[in-house]
């Protein structure tokens, strides 16, 4: 399953997804969970009782500002959080 | 002193404020199927909604009868006044039900509830059931949040996004455009089909500046009908480019109570150049229903393992 956790409103898209399936049999050791300095992400059992990361429910409207400073103007080259996310589940829309 | 009575101000009664927004509120049950009483396993599902409540009765499988009502301002009493709408309507009982799955905003907040699923996975389940194993795409057009579904035959979801910052393409909003132009929510649809030309959307995807905008359009010439045709236009562009994102398949089902509102549905349709599969069903109550299945499902395994 693909998660899309984020919003778009006048400004722009905004989401972060999730590819579940490649999240399931994690081989990063869940480093998602403290790559993200903003620590978005969290595991849960999700509806079909799959243990699988997502972006908190409270972040989800503020991704735009959140996530800003890990994007190159804040002097990443690359995101904290895909960089980590070696399965390759997470990805950013903008 | 009675002369000062006698002439004293009449307060004169405030005219009564009619509320053009206000949907009908709907308890039915399927009076040509067997009596719950014969059912094996009855199991509801309660989605408490940010602008409606909906409990859904399911008898071995099978919708049987619901109520949707709106959300008042505390969930647990919507929960339990949205179901105690439909039990007394049958003479059914709390403890008559096998499983209660509760779902939407407030699904936490369900008393009673033996577990809460999300809406996404409800609705989608809800769809599969309503419109049949062919929908893949569903878009739900809740009070105050938007989603775009993908699942599989099944009902499983297989990609999703929600909006719920924004209120622009929520019922919520359409609403807002009902009480500003006076005219009942359920004839916005129908009356934005009485124009001579097709206006061009609204330009603002904010519903507090489209209300805004809509009063300029008023003072502009615009008829009312114009006008909510510009705003029906407004609202599917808005959702059609939140389904591009996911993609749309065919087998394209839409939920919520925008799903009633011809106007926009057709507009919808026009633009993605696909019709929206048909149901005899509410489509307010496809969470509900796909929360009470979810309930099925659990107590046929549960049985199962005994």
């Amino acid at each position: 399953m693909i998660a899309n956790y984020g919003y778009k409103d006048g400004s722009g898209e905004y989401y972060i997804s999730i590819d579940t399936d490649k999240c399931i049999d994690c081989t990063a050791g869940r480093a998602c969970l403290t790559a993200c300095p903003k620590n978005m992400f969290e595991i849960i059992t999700d509806d079909y009782d799959d243990e699988v990361a997502w972006v908190k429910k409270e972040c989800t409207r503020a991704l735009a500002y959140d996530c800003a400073a890990c994007k190159p103007a804040g002097g990443y080259t690359s995101l904290p959080c895909t960089t980590a996310c070696t399965p390759g589940a997470i990805k950013h829309s903008w | 002193m009675n002369a000062e009575v006698a002439t004293a101000p009449v307060a004169e009664a405030a005219p009564e404020k009619k509320e053009f927004w206000r949907w009908q509120e709907n308890v039915w049950f399927d009076e040509t199927k067997k009596d719950w009483r014969e059912a094996k396993i009855i199991t509801c599902g309660i989605d408490v909604g940010s602008v409606s409540s909906q409990a859904v009765l399911v008898c071995d499988g099978e919708l049987y009868g619901y109520n949707s009502m709106r959300t008042g301002n505390n969930s647990p009493d919507s929960a339990k006044n949205a179901l105690q709408g439909i039990m007394d309507k049958i003479g059914m009982k709390l403890e008559d039900i096998n499983y209660v799955v509760g779902t939407g905003y407030g699904r936490v907040n369900v008393p009673f509830a033996h577990k809460a699923i999300t809406e996404i996975a409800c609705h989608a389940r809800g769809a599969n059931y309503m419109g049949g194993n062919k929908v893949r795409t569903i878009l739900d057009m809740g009070g105050q949040d938007c989603k775009a579904i993908h699942c599989d035959e099944k009902g499983k979801v297989t990609n999703f996004l929600m909006n719920d910052k924004c209120a622009a393409g929520t019922g919520r909003g359409m609403e807002v455009i009902s009480d500003l132009m006076q005219i009942p929510i359920a004839e916005l649809g129908p009356r934005s089909f009485d124009v001579d030309v097709e206006p061009e959307a609204v330009s603002s995807i904010c519903v507090v500046f489209a209300k805004s905008e809509a009063l300029g359009l008023l003072k502009a010439g615009y008829t009312k009908n114009k006008v909510i045709a510009a705003y029906c236009q407004a609202m599917a562009e808005r959702v059609v480019s939140l389904l591009e994102r996911i993609g749309v398949e065919e087998g394209f089902f839409i939920t919520g109570g925008i799903a009633k509102n011809p106007g926009v549905v057709k507009r919808i349709e026009r633009i993605l150049g696909i019709k929206a599969v048909d149901t005899k069903i509410d489509s307010q109550i496809a969470g509900a229903l796909g929360a009470a299945l979810f309930g099925y499902t659990l107590m046929q395994k549960q049985a199962k393992a005994a």
